[in-house]
Parts: C-alpha cells; structure tokens; sequence
C-alpha cells in the first residue's frame, strides 16, 4: 500500500522528464507535419512571372505533381528514378553484405584481419555525403582520372562521358549508395549471425548439413528480422535520397539532375519546388512522400506482426 | 596401412582445400577494403597536383603543387564570402549544440519512461516508436514555412533546437538502460534523499556513458554531415555550413581548377576520416548495438 502510494508520488516527475521530448517534438515536427497538410490544399504559387496566386483550397496541388490535369506527371517520373537508383544499390548491396557477414563469422574460416576489414569497409559510411558524391562526379567527369584510365585501357571510347548517360549516371549514383551503405549493412548482419543460437549450428552439424545447407536452413531464416529492418530503412531511406544525386550530375543548383531529368529525385524535386516558391506544391510532393512511407512501415509492422518475438532475440544478440 | 594413407591423402586435400578458399575469402575483402580507400587517395594525391596535369591523366603519386592549390582555393573562396574554415565553424556552431541536446534529452526522455510509473506511459512509448520511421524530409515545407512565419528563416536555432526531440537515440537509450540500469540504484539515491533531477543527473547520466559516448559519436556525425535541411533554411553565403561550402565548390567559380576541388574535398574529408580511425573501435561496435537506428 505505502509502495504503491510512492510510485504515484514519483509518477509526476516522468511527465517532468518527458515533457521537453514532445514539447519539441509537437513544436518542430509534429505541427510541421500537420501544416505540410495544410500547404497541400492551399493552391499557392508563384507563376512565371514571379507573382503570387492565392486559389484558395482544393486539390490542384496534387493534381498538378501528379500531372492529371494533363502536364508531365513529375511524382511518377521522378518516384521512377527514385526507385530505379534504390533497387540498383540495394540488391547487390544485400547480396554482399550477407556473403560477408557468413564470411567474417565463419569459425571454420577464420579470417585474419577482419576488424581490419570492417573498419575499413565501414569508412565511407561516415564521410560527408555531398563531399562523396562531389569526389565522385569528379574522378568520373569528362577529364576525370578514372574516365582517362578507361580510356586508355579501351574499356570506353575516346569520346565517351559518363555524364551524358543516363544508364551509367544512375549507375553511378547506385553504385556511389551501394560503396556507403554495404559496410553498414555488413556490420548489421553481422550482429545477427552472432545473436543465432549456436546449438542450432550445432544440430544442424549433427544431421551433416554442409555449409551451404547450414546458410540456406539456418542463417537466412534466423536473418530474416533484421533484413526486413535492413530492407525498410533503406527504402525508406532510398526515398528520401538527397545529398548524393544533388551533388551528382545536376545542373541549376542542384535540382534538376543530367542527363535529361533522368537522375532527379523526389527530394529534389521538393527542394526544386520550394526555391522557386511553390510552397503548395512542394507540400503536395512531401504528403505523397509521406504516405508512401507509411505504407512502408505498416508493411513492415505488418510482416513482423506475428514474428514479434524473433526481431527481439536477434536485437539481444545484437546487443551482446 | 593402405587406408591410413587415403585418409592422410583426404586430410591434406582437405586442408588445401581450406586454405584454397581462405585465401580466395582474404583476396575479396582485401579488394574492397582497396575499394574503399581508393576515391580518397586519388582525391588527396589529386590536391597536390596542377589543374593541367589533372586533366591529363591518372596518378598515384603527390606532385608538388600543394601550396598553389591551397592559395588558388582560399583566394577564390574568399571571393564567395565563405571559406571552407568559416563552414567548418558554422558547422561545429550546429553541431556541438545539436549533439549534446540530442543525447542528454534523449537520456532524459529514455529515462523518464524507464524510471517512474504514470498514466499514459506506454501511449508515450508507442508513439516514440511509432514516430522513428517518419523522415525529417516529409515535413520540411511545413517546417520551412513555419520558420519564415516566425522569423527564424536564415537562422541556426530550426537546426539545433529540434534535436531534442530524437526518437531512434531515445530508443537505443530505453534499450540500454533495460540491460545495464537497476531501479536500486535510484532507490538507494532517493533513501539518501537526492532529489530527482539530482539522481538524473549524478547517477544515472553517468552510469549511461558508453551508450553516451556511440550515440554522441552518431548524432556528430548525422549533423555534420546533413545537406539537406540547412541548404533548405539558410541563405546567406556566410552561414553556409561545410557540406554546403561543398555545393558552393560545385559551382561555376571553381569548374577547371580541380586542383582546388580537390583540395577543399580534402579538407571537408580528411578530418573525419582521422577522427573516424582513431574512434574506429567504438564505431564499429556502436553500428551493431543501435541495431535500430536511421
């Protein structure tokens, strides 16, 4: 009874303590959000000649990214490249990283040097994103060394720029996502072998499952969890990519990326929208953004619905 | 006799067959360790040479022209109105402040749900959870305009305020705290008669410092590296922060001298390359703890 009576006493200070957290959180992200909303019905523009037009509200925002009043649908062109630069770095990204998860927990292998290893293919991680993406675009430019190297070798013809592709750009922006994120994904995966109970290693021993069996049967369905939580961060993530591809191959400050609109982003297209004050629809671009994301999360939550206790296994482990 | 020798001809042809592979395993992670270091070799090896000889070819060894490139990019950047030295500063003024509102509120919020019983705290907790997977991006023109209504438009308070609200660091708090915390302790505090934000802060904040120190580590870094948010909500040349300073370097003044293109990525990459290897340990291990992080 007195215990009781104490906790409720203590009980006031966790609001105390709690309080800051969503003060801020309500004040700087959680009315932006709710006002993101707003925006998107408010059809406000500048028109080209740099004059405000106020249409009151209504749905022209969406219809106008969405290009339904006949324009070019610019969400669906650039959610298009969007997904085409995401899918390009994820599946070998996930590929390798599992390989080398295996490879660096593998007893029977021991590895010499694999803290080595895992510092170093970790590095790029941490680097400034738009100072990776710069340094790219200019070892890859039109006189940059590698493209010289390249040609020299033959590999690409005398005259051939990198940037004037739209397969070899988004290739690149893959690739340059992929180099910063596989260490990370590695190092994740990682966690997650070491979390697997090694009785289960050890069984699978015992009924003379060779490696490859043991990878199949063992580490890949114990893995699951932590690659979907590997697979939505990323695509989120993904759809949010910014720095990189507007560092890259762009022209106009950044927001419109070359060749041909090809490597444009939605983030940039919002950061487009803003800089030249379309507020509305800027805003339209961030709601479709945002429930596309939702989407995504509620299908993760979904698929781990009934796994809830296998993610916390794997997380323990992961923590050990 | 005969079967002893088959099974030593197997044993060995097993064991070179081992090695085979380890060897192929070794050469692989070798390469891409080479991968990684690769771009930023040739990035430093190209700020010390001439624009000209840049043009001209691949190199994998300095030349002498350092100095010149370093006089040619702070000449031109002063230009601008920006050095990459005052960048540097602008960010470490976001940066330093940012961090450490992120990992002592976070702490707090953490502790907060940890520590005290009250109505409504597992509604707290499910929304901090919920709210982890909602990107900064998606409420950026709700937040830009919100700033320009209130007069904080080109100014560094929307970039480090808001890092007190920081749901994925809270979480990893919450996480740790439930295997390295006892309630005892805070017990034994309030016996001693500490009052609550005493206990906070002498006990509890200390006892937290591995976990302080990673997600310190990881908001530095998540700050000082952003584009995105400070390009939306700054304006002027001189408040640029340092990945901005890297657009700037984009831009048309600097095109053919990529001597000092080279230079100032160098200057933008160097430092934290060093501080990342001398920290590399805790990195690495903090990477696979908050397991669950953006």
């Amino acid at each position: 009874m007195a215990k009781k009576r104490r906790t409720v006493e203590y009980g006031r200070y966790g609001y105390i303590f709690i309080a800051p957290f969503f003060l801020v959180y309500l004040i700087f992200q959680f009315w932006p959000l709710i006002y993101t909303f707003i925006l998107s019905f408010q059809d406000v523009y500048k028109d080209k000649y740099g004059v405000m037009v106020d249409n009151g509200y209504s749905f022209a925002n969406f219809t106008s990214v969405l290009g339904l009043e006949g324009g070019n649908s610019y969400v669906m062109q650039y959610f298009g490249n969007t997904a085409i630069m995401w899918v390009c770095n994820f599946v070998p990204q996930i590929l390798l990283s599992l390989l080398l998860a295996v490879w660096l927990t593998d007893t029977k292998y021991k590895l010499k040097g694999s803290g080595a290893y895992k510092i170093l293919i970790y590095l790029p991680n941490i680097i400034t994103a738009a100072s990776v993406s710069y340094l790219f675009y200019s070892l890859f430019g039109l006189n940059g060394p590698i493209t010289l190297l390249l040609k020299d070798w033959g590999v690409i013809g005398a005259s051939y720029n990198f940037m004037d592709s739209t397969a070899a750009t988004r290739g690149l922006i893959s690739f340059i996502n992929f180099w910063m994120w596989y260490g990370n994904t590695t190092l994740l995966l990682i966690a997650g072998v070491l979390g697997i109970n090694p009785s289960l290693f050890e069984a699978a021993d015992i009924d003379g499952a060779n490696g490859f069996q043991k990878f199949l049967h063992v580490t890949l369905p114990m893995l699951k969890p932590i690659m979907l939580y590997v697979l939505v961060t990323s695509a989120i993530g993904g759809l949010q990519m910014y720095d990189i591809p507007a560092m890259f191959n762009v022209k106009a400050q950044g927001v419109v990326g070359m060749p041909d609109d090809t490597s444009t982003t939605m983030t940039m297209y919002i950061r487009r929208l803003t800089s030249s004050g379309s507020m509305g629809r800027a805003a339209a671009v961030s709601v479709i953004l945002f429930i596309v994301t939702l989407i995504i999360s509620l299908l993760f939550f979904f698929f781990m619905g009934d796994r809830e206790k296998k993610p916390k296994k794997a997380k323990k482990g992961a923590s050990a | 006799m005969s079967t002893q020798a088959v099974g030593d001809l197997r044993q060995r042809s097993y064991s070179r067959k081992i090695l085979a592979n380890k060897i192929f395993r070794t050469i692989i992670c070798i390469l891409l360790c080479l991968l990684s270091i690769l771009p930023f070799y040739l990035m430093i090896i190209n700020a010390t040479r001439e624009s000209k000889a840049i043009e001209a070819g691949i190199a994998f060894l300095p030349s002498g022209n350092f100095i010149n490139n370093w006089n040619a990019l702070m000449a031109k950047s002063d230009g601008i109105g920006i050095t990459v030295w005052g960048s540097m500063l602008n960010s470490a003024m976001i940066t330093i402040p940012a961090t450490i509102l992120t990992i002592y509120f976070s702490t707090m919020t953490a502790y907060g749900v940890f520590a005290y019983n009250f109505k409504g705290k597992k509604f707290a907790w499910a929304f901090i959870m919920a709210i982890m997977m909602v990107p900064g991006q998606v409420t950026i023109v709700g937040f830009l305009q919100f700033m320009q209504n209130i007069g904080l438009y080109d100014n560094y308070i929307p970039l480090i305020i808001p890092a007190i609200a920081a749901p994925s660091t809270v979480f990893f708090m919450r996480q740790y705290m439930t295997g390295a915390f006892s309630l005892e302790i805070i017990e034994a505090a309030r016996i001693d008669g500490a009052n609550e934000f005493r206990t906070f802060n002498t006990i509890a904040l200390p006892l937290m410092r591995p976990a302080l120190a990673t997600q310190a580590i990881f908001a530095f870094i998540a700050s000082w590296n952003n584009l995105f948010t400070p390009s939306m909500l700054i304006s002027s040349t001189n408040k640029s922060t340092l990945p901005m300073f890297v657009q700037i370097l984009r831009t048309e003044q600097f095109t053919t001298d990529y001597g000092a293109i080279y230079l100032g990525l160098f200057i933008t990459v160097v430092p934290i390359i060093v501080v990342y290897l001398i920290l590399s340990k805790y990195i690495v291990a903090g990477v696979a703890l908050g397991g669950v992080k953006e």
